[in-house]
């Protein structure tokens, strides 16, 4: 894709975004895009949050569980970039009048201490560089008109990032097994799904390593005091009105997130 | 539940020498209700009892207790809201590390659980999560290695409990430790076969809590009339789904906080 076409495709996200509406699938109208494409599309999309007054306050990681991967038929990771307008405290309700069709995720978010750039970052490097994990909720939401995605959609529309929720419980990756660490999520007090740290690529810290190295190709280091989301380690939970979640992680703590009011689609 | 029972004495004996030859062989059955359709809870329990007592005096050593059925989406597909439990004998104990021979099993799958050894004896009904705990010596992960005999896992609750609840073999390791020390409702638990993960979850897979599905098989215990002696080994429920096997295949099982179980299996 030209520059021109890459700048219409991320504007239109952005509008899409800002309205809370979506578009057809990028996939549908420019079956040629590449994987390539799509992040320049991101790119611009980004831009475009920052340039109204936002700011990039670190990465999430998508697409880091196997039935995932045997969805999109691909086999890596993807990644798209927070911004300081996405972040929720624990506890907090949202509003899903700001989402289009949300859906939540439990996974674990790694705050760093140290910069950290690849290529040729390891999973020891990763906890090296970890001032602490917490338990956290990430609110997918895709600006593509009912999720029908390709891969390289979701990439173009930032890892259909929505908002996250940072739990309190702050932990120590030295003191916890992050990679048999359990995860319980729960719906309404009832139980949900369970899952573990092992369903991310392995390991979560597998995750921030590969990518750290996937962005050191293109030279953007992770920076200290940077979030990053590392992958699901849930089934996706549609949510509505009145709806309440809370996960625990054994051996750190909980995050708990509720829901209010009527998202756009 | 009813434990009530509607097969005569002649029938338990003949449904108990079919599965005693179906698991001492390794051969496939058709379930028992095909031949007993009003054959009820009860009556497997009567069969399972019956099957214990002729295995008991046959020298083996009753050593405990499973429950099965313990996460919702299994007792949602049998229609029950309890689990079901079967015995555990020395005869069904493999060591940790070691080879599992599968000729004498017809299709065997393994799951991951936590396991209860008692210190006090436990008695229903109205046993409780916290009764539980304060009667628990340790706690220690392990495997259980799950054997239908019904052909191509073709079965009811009736058939599956007179089957002893597919009990097989079963494989404690690991570390002990105090339940008091530990989260057991958040423990992780991955299970991998030749080195690639096929099953994860965490402990609150079971019935919310690993201690609330030992509460619930003392309860079942009481309508048979039966307690729960000091120092039973009791395996909780599978907290993954049951994972087919075959020689050949090695895995391990990894709990948080727990160690891990480890066994390969042979022709």
């Amino acid at each position: 894709m030209n520059d021109e076409t890459i700048r219409h495709h991320g504007d239109e996200l952005y509008a899409a975004w800002r309205d809370r509406r979506t578009v057809a699938p990028l996939t549908e109208r420019a079956p040629d895009i590449t994987l390539d494409d799509a992040y320049r599309i991101a790119l611009r999309f980004i831009d475009r949050r920052v340039a109204a007054g936002e700011t990039i306050i670190g990465k999430k990681i998508g697409v880091t569980s196997k039935p995932v991967q045997e969805f999109l038929g691909v086999f890596q990771p993807d990644f798209g970039q927070l911004t300081s307008g996405m972040v929720f405290a624990d506890g907090a309700t949202i509003d899903l009048g700001t989402l289009i069709q949300p859906k939540a995720e439990a996974e674990l978010a790694f705050v760093l201490k140290q910069d950290l750039k690849g290529p040729g970052i390891t999973a020891m490097d990763v906890i090296r560089a970890t001032d602490y994990v917490v338990p956290c909720f990430e609110i997918v939401d895709s600006r593509i008109t009912d999720w029908k995605i390709k891969i390289q959609d979701t990439v173009a529309d930032n890892a259909s990032c929505g908002v996250y929720v940072l739990g309190e419980s702050r932990g120590d990756p030295r003191k916890l097994d992050i990679t048999l660490a359990g995860m319980v999520l729960e719906k309404n007090g009832e139980l949900h799904a369970t899952g573990v740290g092992a369903a991310v690529q392995g390991s979560p810290a597998n995750a921030v390593a590969w990518l750290a190295n996937t962005l050191g190709e293109l030279g953007i280091p992770f920076k200290a005091g940077e979030v990053i989301l590392s992958g699901s380690q849930s089934p996706l939970v549609p949510v509505v009105d009145g709806d309440e979640l809370v996960c625990h992680v054994g051996g750190l703590g909980s995050c708990r997130v509720k829901f209010s009011g009527r998202s756009a689609a | 539940m009813s434990m009530e029972t509607t097969l005569s004495r002649e029938d338990i004996v003949r449904l108990t020498e079919r599965i005693e030859g179906a698991q001492t062989r390794a051969y496939a059955i058709p379930k028992l209700t095909d031949e007993y359709p009003a054959m009820t809870i009860g009556d497997g329990y009567a069969v399972q009892t019956e099957l214990r007592r002729r295995f008991v005096s046959q020298g083996h050593r009753h050593v405990g207790w499973k429950a099965g059925l313990t996460s919702r989406a299994k007792m949602q597909q049998m229609g029950v809201n309890v689990p079901s439990i079967g015995f555990l004998t020395d005869r069904m104990a493999r060591p940790e590390n070691s080879a599992i021979a599968t000729g004498d099993l017809v299709h065997p799958r393994v799951e991951c659980e936590v396991a209860f050894v008692t210190k006090a004896e436990l008695a229903g009904p109205a046993c409780t999560r916290d009764d539980v705990l304060s009667a628990t010596d340790y706690v220690l992960p392990a495997v259980e290695i799950i054997d239908s005999r019904f052909s191509g896992f073709q079965f009811d609750l009736e058939s599956v409990i007179a089957d002893n609840g597919s009990s097989a073999r079963f494989v404690g390791g690991g570390r002990a430790r105090d339940p008091h020390e530990l989260d057991l409702r958040t423990l992780g638990v991955v299970m991998e076969k030749n080195g690639e993960i096929v099953a994860m979850g965490a402990s609150a897979a079971v019935l919310g809590h690993p201690a609330e599905a030992v509460a619930m098989l003392v309860n079942i215990l009481a309508e048979l009339g039966e307690r729960l002696p000091a120092g039973s080994f009791v395996m909780s429920g599978g907290i993954t789904e049951a994972i087919a096997v075959a020689p050949g295949d090695n895995v391990i099982a990894r709990f948080q906080d727990l160690g891990s179980v480890s066994m390969r299996f042979v022709a």
